[in-house]
């Protein structure tokens, strides 16, 4: 049987590689870039961080060199440094500019699919700037064929922005919680400008003036930028369709809604105070509702301000500053051959892109049957081949009447231990199933009894028989047969209940 | 008239580029920054607070000469103090 199936998202003009995945959660059911205009596709099509497929193919790493910060937000402790955390702010090793472009280089000369370096703290790039520039001002020098970006809170961005438009930088990130002071007198209790600390409704209304300057500076001088911000319950998730919008109107050109990251031991404001961050459903809510206005990033990870390697990896470890003294670093040769590597997976991807017809609809699911929601182990290529119990995220996929598309990925802590024993994982196993809350079938290529009692107890249906198949074949496929089995008439109450 | 950084310092270097006197360092041996007590002002005659603590974000970090906090718990995170003692 051939499956045909409509691709959503994929209407612009395929010149910048589309489809074509050598892991998991395939860019080509739902590339947020689509939507763009061809020449912003051609500037971020091979950045792993704004492009979904890219960051199968692509590697990024940031270097640490800017400690020192301007604001305080609620999120952030300043005190965190350990090498098991896995979240923005959190950095081992505090590195001088000149370190910074050794690492970078020998990341470089090791990892050639590395093709972007970011500077995004632990501090604010911008609140140190002789260490960011120098760092940039060399690289660019020394390393032209890696791209730079900087990651900033914004506050003193309009001062630096001819400054950034002199480097090989041609993205920025600006983090926004908020357009509305009183908001963010939640988020950000003081930040320092012109010489005092100003806390409050004040200083988060100086804040979002200077972000919003910043962000209008660099759309002028044609320097891409993607808005983050942090989705805090109770706090801005009512308010963020609104910066949304207004960020569009202003010439971001990706906004990435990212789930607040508040646990007690982080030893934040909100963690402490007991703030939680959103359930997936009402991420992906948010994230649904403000891609209306604007195309929405779905793959972060979240890395941290010292990660290196592909999303989702860090091979940090591998590139201490004592290891790298070691390195003897060849550059022209190094170059060489990542010109070679990099010219290779462009045409692969070009060769991808090609393969990927647009498959249509084939018309066999009503418009108005209810949509639902797969999550997917995989461990690369496009396919659902990966073991349930070895699954350290799911891809969750979103199937429609319209077609099938990427939604997010949920990470879960590992629960197969690989021993000959995996029952010990019980608690695991439950936490894996709140993860995937709202999702109503996972495809894996296999799974134990054990978890699948616990999964269909859950009310989700495990499905380990489309091992090896496309994801999207296989989530259509599964969406046609519960279809067909007269499952998607009936509403899912559980979810209901628990949303 | 000095202040001084004390061991809940987290090596930040926010301080050192805003003091107007360059009386912060932190030498090879310290394990956080330092202030001179000869040359800190307290920024007298160059700005209304001291500049260190107007941007340090540890609480407790900075001391004035009797070794009281210039930020004490709770005053730069807002919250309650048992759990600013925590963070």
């Amino acid at each position: 049987m051939s499956l045909d199936l409509k691709v959503l998202g994929n209407t612009a003009e395929n010149h910048a590689p589309q489809g074509g995945c050598s892991a998991g959660s395939c860019g080509s059911t739902d590339d947020q870039l689509s939507h763009l205009p061809e020449s912003v596709r051609q500037r971020v099509f091979n950045h792993p961080c704004y492009s979904e497929q890219a960051h199968h193919h692509f590697a990024r790493m940031h270097v640490a060199v800017a400690p020192a910060c301007n604001i305080q937000c609620n999120y952030c402790n300043r005190k965190y440094d350990c090498a098991n955390e896995s979240r923005p702010g959190v950095v081992s090793e505090l590195l001088t500019p000149k370190q910074a472009v050794k690492k970078t280089m020998a990341v470089a000369a090791n990892i050639p699919q590395m093709t972007v370096l970011g500077i995004a703290g632990p501090g604010d790039p911008l609140a140190n700037p002789n260490r960011t520039f120098t760092t940039f001002r060399k690289l660019s020098e020394q390393a032209p064929d890696i791209k730079l970006c900087v990651s900033t809170n914004g506050l003193a961005l309009p001062d630096y922005a001819d400054e950034l438009t002199k480097h090989n930088i041609d993205h920025v990130t600006i983090t926004m919680n908020c357009i509305d002071p009183e908001i963010g007198a939640k988020i950000y209790p003081w930040i320092y400008w012109e010489n005092k600390r100003i806390r409050g409704a004040e200083g988060a209304r100086i804040l979002i003036e200077r972000q919003q300057r910043g962000l209008e500076m660099l759309v002028e001088r044609d320097i891409l930028v993607k808005v983050n911000s942090v989705m805090i319950p109770g706090v801005n998730d009512m308010h963020l369709a609104e910066v949304s919008r207004i960020v569009k109107q202003k010439g971001a050109f990706l906004h990435n809604v990212m789930p607040l990251i508040a646990e007690a031991e982080h030893g934040t404001y909100f963690g402490l105070m007991g703030q939680r961050g959103p359930t997936p459903p009402e991420l992906q809510a948010l994230q649904d509702e403000c891609s209306g206005d604007m195309n929405m990033m779905r793959h972060c990870r979240q890395c941290r301000a010292d990660a290196v390697g592909l999303l989702g990896e860090d091979r940090g470890a591998e590139f201490t500053m004592d290891k790298i003294e070691e390195m003897e670093i060849d550059y022209p040769a190094a170059m060489e051959r990542r010109k070679k590597l990099h010219d290779a997976i462009h045409a692969e991807l070009n060769a991808n892109g090609n393969q990927h017809t647009n498959l249509t609809s084939d018309g066999g699911i009503p418009e108005g049957t209810r949509p639902i929601l797969m999550a997917v182990a995989s461990q690369g290529g496009g396919l659902v081949n990966q073991h349930f119990g070895h699954a350290k995220e799911f891809l969750i996929y979103e199937a429609s009447p319209s077609g099938v598309r990427f939604i997010s990925h949920r990470k879960t802590d590992l629960y197969c231990t690989g021993g000959d024993t995996c029952g010990d994982g019980d608690s695991i196993l439950r936490e894996i199933i709140q993860a995937l809350e709202g999702c109503e079938v996972v495809l894996c290529s296999k799974i134990g009894y054990e978890p699948w009692e616990l999964l269909e107890e859950a009310g989700i249906q495990p499905n380990g028989e489309h091992a090896m198949v496309k994801i999207e074949e296989a989530v259509w496929s599964v969406y046609s047969e519960m279809h067909k089995a007269g499952k998607l008439a009936e509403k899912k109450v559980r979810l209901q209940a628990s949303a | 008239m000095a202040l001084a950084i004390i061991d809940k310092c987290v090596n930040c270097h926010a301080c050192q580029m805003v003091c107007p006197t360059g009386s912060i360092r932190k030498g090879k041996n310290d394990l956080h920054f330092m202030i001179n007590q000869d040359t800190c002002t307290e920024c007298e005659g160059s700005y209304d607070n001291p500049q260190c603590s107007s941007i340090c974000p540890v609480e407790c970090a900075i001391v004035d000469g009797d070794g009281e906090p210039m930020n004490p718990y709770g005053s730069l995170t807002g919250l309650p103090i048992e759990k600013a003692v925590l963070v």
